[in-house]
């Protein structure tokens, strides 16, 4: 696979896959609002997975469309962070995981929007908005949560423990960033680190979290190489179409 | 032919905002006439709206209708729809219905404090009762001083 369409997979694996998991909140949220606005959000994702999966399937020329991307291929083959394959958890678990997404996508949006490929840039400048009203909400639940009441405090606290560890493979490069950056294509994963954690550590503060020590950090899933809970997500969403190959509505 | 074909689709429904019409919202970018078939140029107002494929389908049916056999439909990103794309008749039809418009003008970035104003007593004294609502481009606000819940275009 060539560089260009394992970028394009690993924007929209992204998407797809906290879309994925956004969607399995629906009639579980909290809140009827919440329920409402974690659909939303899903939507915008699928949307955005969408224009990429499309966009990897040209470029690769091997006649695969987004449906065939999205559900024919194994854990192996998808290139999504760590961070989105996460499980649920309780709400705070989500909160934070898709703050911790939002404020990172944010930026990667603002610099692929000055992408040489036109295609890339038009993607990223209309995900920027959505993007931007995602973090919107999301960052006023941080604060919720986080300053609200003990029991949602110690979650929220614990979320963030918990998500910390993979939020170093958001600003790790590979080989594949090397060769984008290089290209005017893509951006470098490292120049994102200080405006994201800047951000990120002000919104914690305000949230009366604490911010956890740098440490080890986990990765791997740029290159396909996933934690279980990824596996078990995929079974779910593919099986219709894995199980009864060329089903259309 | 492409005046005739602006006119055709200018009654054409947003299927999920009936009291406004596709170009009311500004989602007919372009429409020219190639040597095999007339070319529509649509914009998606979100990534993920599931009615973008509706309209598609409404917009050759449209064309179809007026013995128009050709028709393709191009999907434009760039530039990205804003809610600026939305005409005043758009703005005022919205209003009519009891949807509140988007703040205008927010090319420069998301607006995050504007005075919404209730569509039914026009008080300023609104609530934001959830980001998102029953479609992809609305909010759900509240009017504290009549009580009447109402949508709102999500500035975008």
């Amino acid at each position: 696979m060539n560089a260009q369409t394992e970028y394009a997979l690993r924007f929209g694996d992204n998407a797809l896959v906290l879309a994925q998991r956004c969607a399995a909140w629906v009639a579980h949220a909290p809140i009827m609002e919440e329920d409402v606005a974690l659909a939303n959000v899903a939507l915008d994702l699928f949307g955005a997975a969408k224009l990429w999966l499309e966009y990897a399937g040209e470029i690769e020329g091997a006649g695969r469309d987004a449906d065939a991307l999205a559900f024919h291929r194994d854990s192996g083959a998808f290139h999504n962070v760590l961070l989105v394959e996460q499980p649920n958890g309780n709400f705070a678990d989500t909160v934070v995981r898709g703050y911790l997404y939002d404020a990172w996508a944010d930026l990667a949006w603002q610099a692929l929007a000055r992408s040489r490929d036109e295609r890339i840039a038009a993607i990223a400048a209309k995900s920027a908005k959505e993007t931007a009203y995602h973090l919107r909400r999301s960052e006023d639940w941080l604060l919720r949560l986080g300053d609200g009441t003990d029991v949602s405090h110690e979650r929220a606290q614990h979320a963030v423990d918990e998500l910390w560890r993979f939020t170093g493979e958001l600003f790790w490069g590979d080989e594949v960033d090397a060769a984008m950056t290089a290209a005017a294509i893509g951006f470098d994963p490292a120049s994102l680190r200080d405006p994201w954690f800047a951000r990120v550590s002000t919104a914690l503060g305000a949230a009366t979290l604490t911010r956890p020590a740098d440490g080890w950090m986990q990765r791997g899933g740029k290159q396909g190489v996933h934690s279980e809970a990824l596996s078990y997500m995929l079974a779910e969403m593919q099986v219709l179409p894995r199980t009864y190959v060329g089903a259309t509505w | 032919m492409t005046t005739q074909a602006w006119a055709w689709l200018d009654v054409v429904p947003d299927p999920e905002l009936p009291s406004v019409t596709i170009t009311d919202l500004g989602i007919v970018r372009d429409i020219r006439e190639e040597a095999d078939a007339l070319v529509v140029a649509l914009t998606p107002t979100y990534s993920g709206c599931p009615a973008t494929a509706v309209i598609e389908e409404d917009v050759t049916r449209a064309l179809h209708a007026h013995g128009v056999t050709n028709v393709r439909i191009e999907r434009r990103l760039a530039p990205p729809w804003t809610t600026d794309w939305i005409t005043p008749r758009g703005r005022a039809r919205l209003h009519e219905h009891g949807i509140v418009p988007p703040a205008a003008n927010i090319a420069n970035g998301p607006v995050v404090s504007t005075i919404v104003r209730c569509p039914r007593c026009n008080s300023g004294d609104t609530t934001e009762l959830s980001h998102f609502g029953s479609t992809p481009c609305k909010a759900l606000f509240r009017c504290e001083a009549c009580r009447e819940p109402f949508d709102y275009v999500k500035p975008h």
